[in-house]
């Protein structure tokens, strides 16, 4: 579990985030949403150190990472896997390298078990076949499964995800957030999703912090949200046609249509 | 205001320095890391550097037949001439202003493309050090082999400047030759590899700063690329005058 209590963080004057506070619990999809510039990636660099608050404390099953010291954290951060919302795989390795990067760099193991574990989560993220290609010859849908197998490969307790749906599209989203999904409730991971697709939001969305302007306005689950009186996640959510049929559907058909829905999708 | 930008970006060089001279965390990664860079920033640049050298050496011949040459100077002095400037500038200096370019554009424009594309973050999760791990074996490797470069670039240039003997009347080869050899001073080697050792250091490592600081996108990435070969260049003009200064005198 990752609890952020109290976190301010400002840019030259600017205040981005406003005592925020959330919990992320272990074994969910716990997703940070909000409009664009509301705060949600500061305050997801600020959960992963990236980023350093002014104030607050970023609790890791209770160990505060801001009191860390540079050994401390070093060792935090390899139970840390990070999906980035450009992949930021390393152009000069092949799939295979990328996926091994963290096993050669932290474990002691010999190439040929460093292998296997890499294809195995190769395998897990249904990219047998691809190890030997680079980046830049994969489409942007393997470059993000690349990218969680590469997270998960020294079984991380914590997985963050910058918009893992950024530039895919519906399809792959949806294999995406299924994946991710599965891989949270499998290895039992503390999963933080930063998104703004709704698709998500409805889907996956276990625990969900709405950030707006800086601040924690609303906390729920993917079921909550249909009733919320919150009228700016309400605009932000149901925003299109589309999200308020749904919404209208689910009204008039109860929660479990929900389950439908995602079925349907 | 000048000074103090100046003064706080060699405060956050001498900080990336510090970073980037730490223990790496894996010596065999950094092993193989380095002999990589070898060959992409040493070896790569061979070609270049011959073709230069060649070319140079022969300009230098020849106008040292045009400027030096009088009825009053023996004739072996356009070999000699020739000689001390490749030794003693051109192949260290001059040759490692170029290679800033080469170089050092290559060099910034990669950690910048890192950075911009979030792999710098990346590693940074993982608990890797990653001015360590991505600038630690170019700085090394591009000072190891710059010895290489300019040994190779004094002997093509001299071959070049052989060549212009060769093929042309301007100068007797005998002459030219012998002149190379006059009143030759090991020293002059000596101080060329010295100069060219803190050259290939400022230059790896100040491209890497500007790479590695980059904000924003391509954009960005071109202007830290530009501004590490600037930088690195007034950096080896300003040694190479503090070190003939002290190497010389």
């Amino acid at each position: 579990m990752i609890e952020a209590k109290n976190i301010s963080k400002t840019f030259d004057g600017r205040t981005v985030l406003h005592s925020v506070s959330a919990t992320f619990e272990a074994g969910k999809t716990n997703l940070i949403i909000g409009q664009s510039g509301s705060g949600k990636t500061v305050l997801m660099k600020s959960l992963v150190g990236l980023v350093t608050p002014e104030e607050g404390e970023i609790l890791f099953d209770g160990r505060d990472i801001m009191r860390m010291n540079t050994e401390q954290k070093k060792q935090l951060r390899k139970e840390i896997g990070m999906l980035f919302q450009g992949s930021a795989l390393f152009d000069s390795e092949t799939v295979l390298g990328n996926v091994m990067f963290p096993l050669v760099m932290f474990t002691n193991q010999s190439y040929n078990e460093m292998r296997a574990r890499a294809m195995f989560c190769l395998e897990r993220v249904n990219l047998i076949g691809a190890e030997d290609k680079y980046p830049a010859e994969i489409s942007g849908g393997m470059q993000k499964r690349v990218a969680i197998a590469r997270a998960i490969a020294l079984n991380p307790k914590y997985l963050f995800c910058d918009e893992p749906n950024s530039g895919l599209d519906p399809k792959t989203s949806i294999v995406i957030d299924e994946l991710l999904s599965d891989i949270t409730h499998e290895y039992n991971i503390t999963t933080v999703i930063n998104t703004h697709d709704m698709n998500s939001v409805l889907g996956i969305g276990e625990n969900i912090v709405f950030i707006n302007k800086g601040h924690r306005e609303w906390v729920g689950n993917m079921h909550q949200i249909y009733n919320t009186d919150n009228a700016t996640l309400n605009d932000f959510v149901f925003a299109t046609e589309l999200f308020q049929q749904v919404r209208r559907y689910v009204a008039d058909n109860g929660r479990g249509a929900t389950n439908h829905i995602k079925l349907n999708s | 205001m000048l000074i103090s930008s100046s003064l706080a970006t060699f405060g956050r060089y001498c900080l990336f320095m510090k970073r980037v001279f730490s223990l790496p965390d894996r010596w065999g990664v950094f092993g193989k890391r380095t002999i990589a860079e070898v060959g992409k920033l040493g070896l790569d640049s061979i070609p270049l550097v011959i073709i230069i050298s060649i070319f140079i050496g022969a300009v230098i011949a020849i106008q040292m037949q045009l400027n030096v040459s009088s009825p009053m100077m023996p004739a072996y002095s356009v070999g000699l001439a020739t000689r001390e400037i490749i030794l003693l500038e051109f192949s260290n200096s001059i040759l490692c202003l170029i290679l800033a370019g080469k170089v050092g554009s290559n060099i910034a424009s990669e950690i910048g493309t890192m950075r911009v594309t979030e792999q710098i973050d990346a590693l940074e999760i993982m608990g890797v050090n990653s001015a360590n791990y991505l600038v630690l074996p170019k700085v090394v490797a591009f000072v190891l082999f710059m010895p290489v470069l300019v040994i190779l670039c004094m002997g093509t240039s001299f071959f070049g400047g052989y060549m212009v003997a060769v093929l042309t009347d301007l100068i007797s080869v005998s002459k030219f030759v012998y002149g190379l050899q006059a009143m030759f001073q090991e020293w002059y080697v000596w101080y060329g590899l010295i100069k060219s050792l803190v050259f290939a250091f400022i230059v790896a490592s100040v491209s890497s700063f500007y790479g590695y600081y980059v904000k924003g996108g391509a954009l960005d990435v071109g202007k830290a690329s530009t501004n590490g070969v600037v930088a690195s260049s007034i950096l080896i003009l300003l040694f190479d005058v503090i070190l003939t200064k002290i190497l010389l005198q």
